[in-house]
């Protein structure tokens, strides 16, 4: 039987497998798919919550579909943002987008 | 006519200050009208302030007591009211008449000696403003409006004497002059201030009557009234050349002569003995104070007077004579005799602005040349200047009947009797004796440069002298007829003299000390004859007689060092401490401010590698605050307050 342990396992490795792409990638582009992956963990752990915790009720199902719409635009911006950066520095690698420094 | 200038006295100032004003801003490309306005203005002056003197004389001796005052409030606050008007008493329409003749002989004698100056009309607009200035002073009710004047003509002598500044020397004379006076105008204002907080009034009739009982009023002991005393004194003792802030005096002789006559001889000059003679009552009730006042002025007479006697310059030596006669008219006051002082003064103004001016007409015909050891022979190239010249030199040396003669023995004998008196008898002995040297010096140093002058034969022959013209031979006359006559109104056989309106307290008729006069007059007609014996019969030689004196003639010749004294107490003593300050601020002042905002960079010089720009590192710095948070929130008792600072729930 499956149960909600489960889902909160796949959910937190999921998460654990985004943060550390998110951390450790030097690529922008592979960054933002580690941003997906936990955001999406994050949707799974919503879903499952509202399965089995609040049966009935939808909150959760909802809050996951808002979650996917505002991933949905946070990715446009920030591919727009990394085109508009390899426009002008030939690179996508984050180790040379240090011009926020002092 | 009288009657209106008694009410109208304010008019008096006003005359040259509107003069002044014309001249300034309307007619100064105009040199004749400008010069036409300014005697014009002082003469009308003269004529009011005659008027006042005869309407005081008629009115006996009720202004003594009771002034005429008109005043009107200038600014009023709790606890502060000044005032500003005018008060005329036997002493202020004195002085009215004293400077008001002085300063239009000036101004005409002005006439002929800046006669084709570039700024002829500048010359004019300050003396009209010098006139405004020290009227307004004489007639001052109150302390404070006598110390706003009191700045003007000090400020007017700094623009006179720089009034040729395209001389270095003038400019520096000024500079000099207007630095010194007001150092010790410094203890003027202080002293000032002193009696406005302790007696709550600067007008000087309450001033004359609470200060003799001054315990009642205030919780003043007798030093602390003796210390405002000599506080104030201060301000004389720079104003009047006294020792040590003399210095500036001589040198003021840079400016143009007739200024050198009415300015640094008759009428600024003696403000300091003035004011001193308007709070006599403050000197009078503090013994102490009255002492320091004689000791100041009798040392100055006497240290002046031989310094005086080595000089070779007309003017220099006319300078010193006259701080030698202010230490005179100080001495005067310090024993208790305002009559004396103020005698003197009026008599003194008379032959000392002769004199000026009849050094300034040898000086005209000399083209400037100021060394006396060039002239000779002048006699009979200038007769009118030679006889009033001689008048002068008879006035001062005391010589009878010129006027001279009775304010200079006036002075003996009040100091005398001071000497007599119970307090400080021994230092009155001391200065009766210092003032009848000084008188023989007097005599000895004025004939000295007489003969050298004008008898003879002309030691340098490239110079051809020549009578001065009109507009400069009639104020010599007129003033030497002050100079011979002016002495009468104080003369002992005249039932109510000068003595009888200018007095504080009782009036003493003049009395006759058969000795004093013998003593004096032997002691001037003496050193008169000595004079002669070596400048002018040229019996024993000068030279050789500097050369046997040779210490005490380098000493009173160089003036006793006292500006290389100064010199090196600026160059070492205050510019050391400035010195020393300096380096204070530079590095303890200085240092700390630094030194905090460098501490400041240092610090965040370090913080600032924490932004490394790289997004990856604020990102897993965030996570890290993240996970310690909700360790935090884990671990930590749910009842905690630091639990609810985090934004956790119970």
């Amino acid at each position: 039987m499956i149960g909600l342990e489960h889902f909160l396992i796949l959910s937190g490795t999921l998460f654990c497998i985004g943060l550390f792409g998110a951390l450790a990638k030097r690529n922008a582009i592979a960054i933002l798919m580690g941003l997906e992956l936990m955001l999406n963990a994050v949707n799974i752990n919503l879903v499952a919550f509202a399965r089995y915790v609040t049966t009935g009720i939808l909150t959760g199902h909802v809050f996951a579909i808002f979650v996917i719409a505002v991933a949905a635009a946070e990715v446009a911006v920030g591919l727009a943002l990394i085109v508009a950066i390899y426009r002008d520095r030939i690179s996508v690698n984050v180790d040379d987008f240090d011009w926020l420094k002092w | 006519m009288i009657d209106f200038a008694l009410h109208n006295a304010w008019l008096i100032p006003l005359l040259p200050a509107i003069a002044f004003l014309l001249i300034f801003l309307v007619f100064r490309p105009l040199p004749k009208v400008s010069a036409f306005i300014g005697i014009t203005a002082i003469f009308l002056s003269f004529v009011l302030a005659v008027h006042v003197g005869i309407g005081v004389i008629q009115a006996g001796d009720q202004f003594v007591e009771h002034p005429l005052k008109q005043v009107v409030t200038w600014f009023e606050m709790s606890g502060l009211k000044i005032e500003m008007g005018v008060q005329i008493d036997p002493t202020s329409a004195m002085m009215l008449f004293m400077v008001s003749l002085v300063a239009l002989m000036v101004n005409i004698y002005s006439l002929g000696y800046m006669h084709g100056d570039q700024a002829f009309s500048r010359f004019y607009a300050f003396l009209a403003l010098f006139a405004m200035s020290m009227l307004g002073l004489v007639i001052a009710p109150n302390l404070l409006q006598m110390f706003v004047f009191w700045e003007l003509v000090g400020l007017c002598s700094y623009l006179l004497i720089g009034f040729w500044w395209h001389k270095y020397s003038a400019r520096e004379a000024a500079k000099k002059a207007f630095i010194t006076t007001r150092t010790g105008d410094f203890g003027l204002l202080l002293g000032i201030l002193l009696l406005q907080i302790n007696f709550g009034t600067l007008d000087l009739m309450t001033l004359g009557e609470m200060i003799p009982n001054f315990q009642e009023y205030t919780n003043l002991s007798v030093g602390g009234l003796t210390a405002i005393a000599a506080i104030l004194f201060l301000g004389p003792i720079g104003k009047s050349g006294q020792f040590p802030l003399h210095v500036w005096l001589p040198d003021a002789m840079e400016g143009p002569t007739p200024v050198s006559a009415l300015i640094h001889a008759a009428t600024m000059v003696v403000a300091g003995v003035y004011l001193v003679g308007r709070s006599l009552i403050l000197f009078q009730t503090v013994p102490g104070a009255m002492a320091f006042v004689a000791f100041m002025g009798g040392f100055t007479a006497l240290f002046a007077a031989t310094i005086a006697i080595t000089q070779t310059e007309m003017k220099k030596i006319l300078a010193y004579s006259t701080v030698s006669q202010l230490g005179y008219m100080m001495l005067a006051l310090g024993a208790g005799s305002l009559t004396g002082g103020m005698f003197h003064l009026f008599t003194h103004a008379f032959f000392k602005s002769l004199m000026f001016l009849g050094a300034g007409s040898v000086l005209h015909a000399m083209n400037n040349d100021a060394d006396i050891w060039k002239y000779g022979g002048l006699k009979k190239k200038m007769p009118i200047t030679y006889w009033t010249f001689l008048i002068g030199c008879l006035a001062i040396a005391g010589i009878f009947p010129f006027a001279g003669f009775f304010s200079k023995d006036e002075i003996l004998l009040v100091v005398k009797e001071a000497s007599h008196g119970a307090q400080f008898a021994g230092l009155y002995t001391l200065l009766f004796w210092m003032a009848t040297i000084t008188a023989a010096l007097t005599a000895f140093y004025m004939f000295r440069m007489f003969f050298i002058c004008f008898h003879g034969e002309p030691r340098d022959k490239s110079f051809h002298p020549h009578e001065a013209p009109f507009s400069m031979a009639f104020p010599l006359v007129v003033l030497s007829i002050f100079s011979i006559f002016g002495g009468f109104i104080g003369a002992p056989w005249v039932e109510h003299g000068f003595g009888y309106y200018v007095r504080l307290g009782e009036y003493h008729h003049p009395s006759v000390d058969w000795a004093i006069i013998i003593v004096s007059t032997i002691l001037a007609l003496g050193s008169i004859f000595l004079a002669y014996w070596i400048y002018g019969k040229k019996a024993v030689s000068h030279e050789a007689l500097a050369q046997k004196f040779a210490p005490l003639y380098k000493i009173s010749f160089n003036k006793y060092y006292i500006d290389e004294i100064y010199l090196w107490l600026i160059h070492n003593v205050l510019d050391g401490l400035g010195r020393a300050l300096w380096w204070f601020d530079i590095t303890v002042v200085d240092g700390i401010i630094n030194g905090i905002g460098n501490a400041a960079k240092i610090l965040g010089s370090i913080l600032r590698r924490v932004q490394t720009g790289k997004l990856q590192h604020y990102a897993l710095v965030l996570f890290a605050g993240v996970v310690i948070l909700v360790l935090i929130m884990s671990f930590a008792d749910t009842s905690s307050a630091s639990l609810s600072l985090l934004g956790g729930v119970r």
